[in-house]
């Protein structure tokens, strides 16, 4: 397996003096690929780093302000509204709301450009159901399991593999795998297995989805002490192919290496999620910009975009908030009763006074950059093997592969497609965010390529457009002893009138552990409030 | 000199390995069974070049001028090779001994160069040296081939292309060593001559193989091509012999006119006639007319529908003189709406509800295709049918393909059908399958509309009985998030494709 990538350089690198040396296909020319570079709003949050704002120019009272739009905020907006209260307001710096779940559309397809996928969510994800339910996505129940809509359900094939200059069903590589190899792998799943069913000495079960849902046992906890990769040493899993196998789910998840993430979380990927039927993933073309599209909607005029909180504090009777309008430039302040403030902990340190005043100089809040690109590709080549997947990896690739936007769609005959290509930026995460903001869009479109060409070699002759995304703060990164550590915990926890809700609180970046924290906050709220409500947690 | 030889051994050695994997390729592709023609390929060609290595012991005097006549034999003649191969193709039953008789002459002549080379350096370079440095160019003259083949001669040139440019090589080999060694060869003149002649003759086959290719084309079907173009979404041919016109597309016979109307009246009327008033009926696929002109036989039909994705096809059928005889002019008919439009997008917006809906899709031989017969799609058809609606869906060989065929029957039960399973035979076809799906209890019509060819009271109560060969098989509905059907098919008509 190790000597796979070098082979695969030295023949591209022979093909390639053999093309000049024969003088063959001199009609390649390079012809540039319009693009460009984005990012999260940058001008905003500069502004931020910069601190300087003029004197509010307006006050307005409203019991509750949510200070962040991603899936956290808009959970917690949806969670009061479907409890009967609509006095309030959100507050995003995006000229569109959604946070991690950012997307856009072209004339091909709509596309996404970070989370891009909802797994089928347990029993205990239960606002997530309730909001799959409202959404239609859950058709109706049969057998006490819910019925999902089809055309929503990840379409077969659902993902393959490019290894050995071909492309495999599945993520597992199996071409080329030994006996030894498969049995590893055998007993790799066998031990995930024993992990879903395992309940701890409290009698919670052992892994589950929402966190806030796993058992305390202490004996389970401590694989948080330890890397992935350490635990794959102790349990004797030398194979090279599961290791790549369980890094990718790493890095695909988490942002981080097996090194970097813990084991609690690397088991908590394979262990917290369903078997067989109830392993399926809910796909959109503009991945979770779907939902938060939709929880958006529902908000209305309750969702302020352009708004950027830079002052969050206590205030005689409750918080007040200091928000810039960039729409009219101008500063308002919001008195309210209550806040919920669902940014990432990075963000909440620099507007949250109490937070500020602490000024702590190192925290074990860590995020992990990624880059992203949305590639139009027409006449979409297959590659050799296995048919075009939704999820499409490449063995020992730099980046995850790419995710096709337009796999659910129904066209016959489609001439392009809109490609997503992830690439976690692994390693020391302030100097690979340093090094990723100083990239161009070119060394992007050439990382890219470069990548993606390893199994669909000409690739870029059929690439009309490649735009680039960069993620300084992609992912909060699970590294060890941070997920049942005590910042983790006690940020959690409300400050006065203050609550937090964001998914990092949960130690990993996903759509369920944001609505779980943004439901669980909003009925905080509604409790302080004296409101009556059901619960979904 | 030493530049020379390396040159010339590497680049025999390249157009060798060349004509091997041509012969190779073009027989698995026209051939099929991919394993089985390279290795006959390869081991024919690799005893033919041992027996030309034999050979090259009775080559006595003026060896390099017998070289030179080798290097244009083997220009020519593998030049030529995939061009002469294609051509004959349409001709299957000499194919498979052309195949291997110019595999084995290729690969005799092959056989003879490199022997005739070393003895001609021999005085020139130490034998250790020649041995070591000739067969050193040789195999790497041959990786180069191979890794070349696959990665740029065969996607950027073709097969055609490939062999008579690396023919041309070997020309240039022949002519560079005439020019080398212009002292020691005494007829010169005549082997110039040829040399420029095989030349010509190449450069002749590069500027043709485009036509050359379209001609195999002609030769591939049975009859004479009257029409043949590639619409955005496939390649439409008819063929014409007498009176029997046939339409392909990708190669795939859609229809004979000796009995396409069996296929059709079979595909319409148990549906259409068991419905108690069918004023709206819609098809999906069939962009011939030829379903339209079964429906439009129902004088109760008051409106008629038909999404075709491909225009070309539609306008075709509409308005080619002889086309539109076929299907009796049904797309111009006053009761018909023509649309071009994938049929499921068109049927998530459009609303209005009918009372039968005929599918006529091709066969599920790819994922896309495969979406169009999967519980979604049959729910979604569901929702489209005024109460007491019925479909009626072409669903490949109960025969030959008889786990596809029952999964379609259990999807659509799946998606709250009553489905009930029928076939008819086809000559051209075989024995065909296809499913009513009911929304009402469905009861066998007692009458057809007039004028039918196959179709009667008593044969249509026959085609609901299955045979043993074809009784139902369990399986598992076919969803958008497994596609078992694709798989099924895949693999069923492999089985039927290869004979194995």
């Amino acid at each position: 397996m190790g000597s796979h990538q070098p082979r695969g350089l030295t023949r591209r690198e022979f093909i390639g003096g053999a093309v000049a040396a024969a003088a063959f296909a001199a009609c390649r020319t390079e012809r540039g690929i319009p693009g460009e570079l984005l990012g999260p709003n940058h001008a905003l949050g500069h502004k931020l780093r910069e601190g300087k704002f003029d004197l509010p120019s307006s006050t307005e009272r409203v019991p509750v302000v949510i200070v962040g739009g991603g899936a956290a905020g808009l959970s917690a907006g949806w969670k009061l509204l479907r409890s009967g209260f609509g006095d309030f307001v959100v507050l995003d710096l995006e000229a569109r709301a959604g946070g991690n779940a950012a997307w856009d559309e072209n004339a091909v397809s709509r596309y996404p450009w970070g989370a891009h996928y909802l797994p089928v969510p347990g029993p205990h994800a239960r606002a997530v159901r309730e909001l799959l339910r409202e959404l239609k996505v859950i058709t109706g129940e049969a057998k006490g399991r819910p019925v999902y809509d089809e055309s929503v359900l990840c379409h077969a094939p659902e993902e393959r593999l490019f290894l050995h200059g071909r492309w495999q069903d599945g993520l597992y590589p199996r071409l080329g795998a030994s006996a030894a190899d498969l049995a590893e792998r055998d007993r790799f799943h066998a031990a995930m297995s024993s992990f879903r069913r395992r309940v701890g000495r409290d009698g919670r079960p052992a892994f589950v989805i929402p966190m806030e849902h796993s058992s305390r046992d202490p004996e389970l906890l401590a694989l948080d002490a330890l890397s992935m990769s350490a635990w794959l040493d102790k349990n004797g899993y030398r194979s090279p192919g599961l290791r790549w196998y369980v890094e990718y789910a790493c890095r695909d998840d988490f942002g981080g290496t097996l090194a970097e993430v813990s084991a609690w979380a690397g088991i908590h990927y394979f262990a917290a999620r369903g078997e067989g039927a109830d392993d399926e993933m809910l796909v959109w073309p503009e991945g979770n910009g779907f939902l938060v599209g939709r929880l958006a909607e529902t908000l209305g005029r309750r969702l302020r975009t352009g708004a950027l909180a830079f002052d969050v504090r206590h205030d005689a009777d409750g918080v007040r908030v200091d928000y810039y309008d960039a729409g009219t430039g101008t500063t308002k302040r919001l008195l309210a009763k209550r806040a919920v403030v669902c940014a990432p902990r990075f963000a909440a340190r620099r507007i949250v006074e109490p937070l500020r005043e602490k000024k702590p100089t190192s925290s074990a809040f860590s995020y992990s950059p990624w880059a992203v690109a949305n590639l139009t590709v027409s006449d979409p080549p297959a590659g050799l093997g296995a048919a075009p997947a939704w999820d499409n990896v490449i063995y020992g690739g730099e980046g995850l592969g790419y995710v096709d936007a337009t796999h659910q769609s129904f066209a016959q005959n489609r001439r392009e497609s809109v490609w997503t290509y992830y690439r976690p930026l692994t390693g020391d995460p302030e100097g690979r965010r340093r090094a990723a903001y100083e990239t161009s869009l070119a060394d992007w479109r050439e990382q890219c390529l470069a990548d993606l060409e390893r199994a669909l070699p000409g690739l870029r002759r059929r690439v009309t457009r490649l735009d680039a995304w960069v993620w300084g703060h992609g992912m909060v990164l699970p590294k060890p002893g941070f997920i049942w550590g005590s910042e983790r915990r006690e940020a959690a926890l409300p400050l006065g009138p203050i609550h937090f809700a964001h998914s990092d609180l949960s130690g990993y970046s996903i759509f369920e552990e944001a609505n779980d924290r943004g439901v669980r906050a909003a009925e905080a709220v509604l409790a302080a409030l004296g409101k009556p409500h059901r619960s979904s947690l | 000199m030493t530049i020379a030889l390396y040159a010339s051994v590497f680049l025999v050695a390249t157009c060798g390995l060349i004509y091997e994997l041509v012969a190779g390729a073009l027989a698995s592709y026209l051939l099929g069974d991919t394993v089985l023609q390279f290795s006959t390929v390869i081991g024919a060609y690799l005893f033919a070049m041992g027996v030309g290595s034999w050979l090259s012991r009775f080559v006595g005097k003026g060896l390099t001028a017998r070289f030179v006549q080798v290097e244009i034999l083997v220009g020519v003649v593998g030049g030529f090779s995939s061009t002469v191969l294609f051509l004959a193709f349409a001709h299957a039953a000499s194919f498979r001994v052309l195949l291997y008789l110019i595999v084995f002459i290729v690969g005799a002549l092959v056989g003879l160069e490199i022997p005739l080379m070393m003895r001609i350096l021999k005085d020139r370079l130490d034998f250790k040296d020649l041995v070591s440095q000739v067969l050193t160019m040789d195999y790497i003259g041959a990786l180069f081939a191979s890794v070349l083949f696959p990665l740029l001669l065969v996607p950027r040139l073709g097969l055609l292309n490939t062999a008579l440019l690396f023919g041309l090589l070997n020309i240039g080999v022949a002519a560079a060593t005439l020019h080398l060694f212009r002292d020691s060869i005494h007829e010169r003149a005549g082997l110039r001559a040829s040399c420029a002649a095989a030349a010509v003759a190449l450069v002749l086959g590069l500027a043709f193989s485009g036509r050359i290719a379209s001609k195999a084309e002609g030769d591939m079907y049975a009859d004479e091509v009257i029409f043949s173009k590639s619409s955005a979404y496939q390649r439409i041919v008819l063929t014409r012999w007498k009176d029997d016109w046939r339409l392909f597309l990708n190669g795939n016979l859609q229809f004979s006119t000796m009995d396409e109307y069996r296929y059709h009246e079979a595909l319409v009327h148990p549906a259409l006639s068991a419905h108690v008033a069918p004023r709206r009926a819609l098809i999906l696929g069939g962009g011939d007319g030829l379903a339209a002109r079964e429906v439009l036989r129902d004088k109760r039909v008051e409106t008629l529908t038909l999404v075709d994705l491909d225009p070309m096809m539609t306008r075709l059928f509409t308005t080619h003189a002889e086309l539109s005889k076929l299907n009796g002019g049904s797309l111009r008919d006053p009761r018909i709406t023509v649309i071009n439009a994938d049929a499921y997008r068109w049927l998530e917006k459009n609303e209005t509800p009918f009372d039968v809906v005929i599918v006529d899709f091709p066969d599920p031989s790819n994922y896309a295709v495969g979406k169009l017969y999967t519980t979604a799609f049959y729910r979604l058809l569901r929702r489209r049918l005024a109460p007491g609606g019925l479909i009626a869906v072409q669903s490949t060989s109960p025969l030959f393909a008889r786990t596809t065929f029952w999964t379609v029957v259990a999807t659509m039960e799946a998606a709250g059908f009553d489905a009930r399973p029928y076939h008819a035979y086809v000559p051209s076809f075989g024995e065909w399958g296809y499913v009513i799906g009911a929304t009402a209890p469905y009861r066998v019509p007692s009458k057809f509309p007039p004028g039918l060819r196959y179709l009667t009271p008593e044969i249509a109560r026959g085609m609901f009985d299955f045979p043993a060969d074809m009784a139902r098989v369990p399986c598992e509905a076919n969803r958008l998030d497994t596609q078992v059907l694709v798989q099924h098919y895949e693999r069923e008509w492999a089985r039927i494709n290869h004979g194995g």
